[in-house]
């Protein structure tokens, strides 16, 4: 089974500090990480590929510096790492983001499987999984919690449901995105902290996926930004006293003056 | 690489769980089981055991990682190493191929066994006898406080074969948690590094095969003496890891911490007392690094190094985390935080593998030895 698992580095949420004037994420100084949702994703490829035979090759769009990120994957196991940077992907939304990991899945001759977190932490869309998955025409699922076998070109999962979850069937190949329950991810061994340190990052620019350059960056992208704004705190806050009981029959009477309002 | 694969195993997996494994008394098993699956548990092996190749230094690393954690899971790591060493340093091929492998993989565990009820710093007091019988040797004897006992797979066990022959009368062995006649004893109840197992073990015509010996007949002492000198500075280490991860505390809480309107940093006093922790620790840590450079040089005689090493960082560590406490007042006499745990573990440093008086015995006649 060939695996594809899509990475993408963010900033690490910790200390991630908005710039009160233009209220954009600063990034100065700010550690970048993998999404914490795709060391899920990666862990879930690397159990598969050992339990069911088959390699794991971790992509990623980004900045030259995620191929740090992608050495980390090769330590915790994937197989091959390839990185798709050129400074015209610069400003991608995730409609142009979708187009170029697809000509990147393409180039590499495609996948039985392809894995994504369920989403970035740093844009949160939670589009490039399906969006991925509709350009390159696969089966899709979103927040598998559970792979419980992979049989007969099927794969048995459980998708997350906000009361239990769905037991799916889903076609190889496909694309399924991860939520966190699904696995823990392994600490990287020293063995593939050597292997990291060795291995080759393929890097792919526009050209080599035979990207159209019209299609990618921000002049590939329709969604456009008018503005970034913190959203103002609503209402005043009162604090309500006295005893139990005497707070409860106060909540009962402010929220009906409200629903009455 | 070391560093940063035990550093991210403490932070993850060991502190969350230490007030737990220290409440319970459980048996960090699933934590040595991170550790073997990051390639940790085969540090010190050769590779062609199975192991990383790594020398004292190495393995120093990692264990200063361990103990700023817990010094229960890093002494649980520790006693399988000095377990191992005996058969590294002593045994015959045969037996290297058949215990290293599981060990390097993290699949086995080992201990090692010398102490007993007469025998704790006077080891030549050991009664434990072994008498060849046929193709067997057969044990007689009980060992008592031994780390890892009862959760090892097989121990490094020093028994006398030749009462006639005084310090060249006792010979070690391999025996497997399976030997008949071999059973475990009391587990004992103790002040610090509670994660850990302290347990007796019992030889009652415990027969092994004849080729279970590691070493020469009559070299069980020497092999005791080569093991205890590599594995002092793992223990020294677990000092630096441990008054680091005290230091840590101290700091974080004395920074955020308001009396007087004011954070207690900023006093003096508080101050003054977080700087000498902080000196201590770095000059322990540099010491033992030192050391573990020596040792893996090679050098004729490193005893009295080790010995330093020993000595030093344990008296360090009891100092700092002792001052922790300090810092953190009656918060830090609870157990809500790490640090009385800390200052409970820090005294065994100063007691096992040779307590601290017998370290400045060493050091004493090695001085004698050398000023002739
Ligand atoms: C938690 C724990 C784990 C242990 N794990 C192991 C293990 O895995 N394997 C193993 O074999 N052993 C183990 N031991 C035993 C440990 O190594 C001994 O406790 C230690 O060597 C000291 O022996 P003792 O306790 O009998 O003290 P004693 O020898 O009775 O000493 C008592 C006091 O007298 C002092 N003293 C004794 N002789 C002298 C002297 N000549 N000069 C100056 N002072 C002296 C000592 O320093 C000490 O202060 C463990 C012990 C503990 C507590």
């Amino acid at each position: 089974m060939k695996i594809i698992v899509c990475l993408k580095q963010v900033p690490d949420a910790k200390n991630v500090r908005l710039d009160p004037k233009t209220n954009t994420m600063s990034r100065e100084g700010v550690k970048s990480i993998m999404n914490p949702f795709d060391e899920h994703a990666l862990e879930e490829a690397v159990r598969l590929a050992a339990e069911y035979g088959g390699s794991v090759t971790a992509l990623s769009m980004g900045p030259p510096q995620a191929g740090e990120m992608l050495r980390g994957a090769v330590a915790c196991g994937a197989d091959a790492a390839v990185l798709v940077s050129d400074r015209a992907f610069a400003g991608a939304d995730t409609w142009a983001t979708t187009y170029t990991l697809a000509r990147a899945v393409i180039t590499l001759g495609g996948a039985d499987l392809i894995i994504c977190g369920k989403q970035a932490i740093d844009g949160d869309t939670a589009q490039v999984g399906p969006g991925l998955a509709g350009r390159l025409d696969l089966a899709y699922a979103s927040c598998i919690k559970k792979v419980q076998e992979v049989k007969d070109g099927v794969i048995i999962a459980q998708r997350m449901m906000d009361d239990g979850y769905d037991e799916l069937e889903i076609p190889l190949p496909a694309l399924f995105t991860v939520v966190k329950e699904i696995n823990e991810p392994r600490i990287a061994s020293l063995k593939g902290k050597m292997k990291a340190k060795k291995v080759e990052i393929k890097v792919l620019d526009a050209a080599g996926i035979g990207a159209d350059p019209k299609l990618l960056g921000l002049a590939g992208s329709p969604t456009k930004v008018d503005k970034v704004f913190a959203p103002e705190a609503r209402g005043e806050r009162t604090m309500l006293t006295g005893t139990v009981a005497g707070q409860v029959t106060q909540l009962v009477e402010k929220l009906e003056a409200v629903l009455n309002a | 690489m070391i560093v940063e694969v035990a550093q991210q195993i403490t932070n993850e997996k060991v502190i969350p769980c230490r007030a737990e494994l220290d409440e319970t008394e459980e048996f960090p098993r699933e934590i040595l089981r991170e550790i073997a699956k990051a390639d940790l548990a085969g540090l010190y092996i050769a590779e062609e055991y199975g192991g990383y190749g790594g020398g004292v230094f190495d393995m120093v690393l990692a264990m200063e990682q361990f103990a700023r954690g817990c010094v229960g899971v890093a002494t649980s790591f520790a006693a399988s190493a000095l377990g191992a060493y005996p058969i590294i340093l002593s045994g015959s091929r045969e037996i290297k191929q058949k215990y290293l492998p599981p060990l390097a993989s993290g699949d086995k565990l080992a201990a090692f066994a010398l102490t007993e009820a007469n025998a704790g710093s006077d080891a030549s007091g050991i009664q434990t006898t072994a008498v060849l019988d046929g193709d067997e040797w057969v044990l007689n004897g009980t060992k008592q406080w031994i780390t890892n006992g009862g959760e090892a797979n097989f121990y490094s066990v020093i028994a006398i074969t030749n009462p006639e022959k005084g310090a060249r009368g006792a010979s070690m062995f391999v025996i497997e948690d399976t030997d008949p006649g071999f059973s475990y004893g009391h587990k004992e109840k103790k002040l610090g590094i509670r994660a850990s197992a302290t347990r007796e073990l019992i030889f009652k015509d415990c027969r092994i095969p004849r080729d279970r010996m590691i070493g020469r007949q009559g070299s069980g002492f020497i092999t005791v003496m080569k093991t205890i000198d590599r594995s002092r500075p793992g223990i020294a280490v677990l000092g630096v890891g441990l008054a680091q991860g005290a230091l840590d505390e101290a700091v974080k809480y004395a920074k955020q911490r308001i009396q007087f309107k004011k954070p207690i940093i900023s006093f003096q006093a508080v101050q003054h007392l977080l700087a000498d922790m902080a000196i201590e620790t770095e000059a322990a840590r540099a010491l033992v690094y030192a050391v573990a450079a020596h040792i893996d040089a090679h050098p004729n005689n490193m005893s009295k190094a080790s010995s330093m090493c020993k000595v030093f960082a344990s008296d360090v560590a009891m100092r700092v985390t002792t001052n922790a406490v300090q810092v953190l007042g009656g918060y830090g006499y609870m157990r809500d935080y790490p640090v009385e745990k800390m200052m409970r573990d820090a005294k065994i440093l100063q007691i096992y593998e040779g307590t601290n008086q017998i370290q400045r015995n060493v050091v004493g006649q090695e001085l004698n030895k050398e000023y002739n």
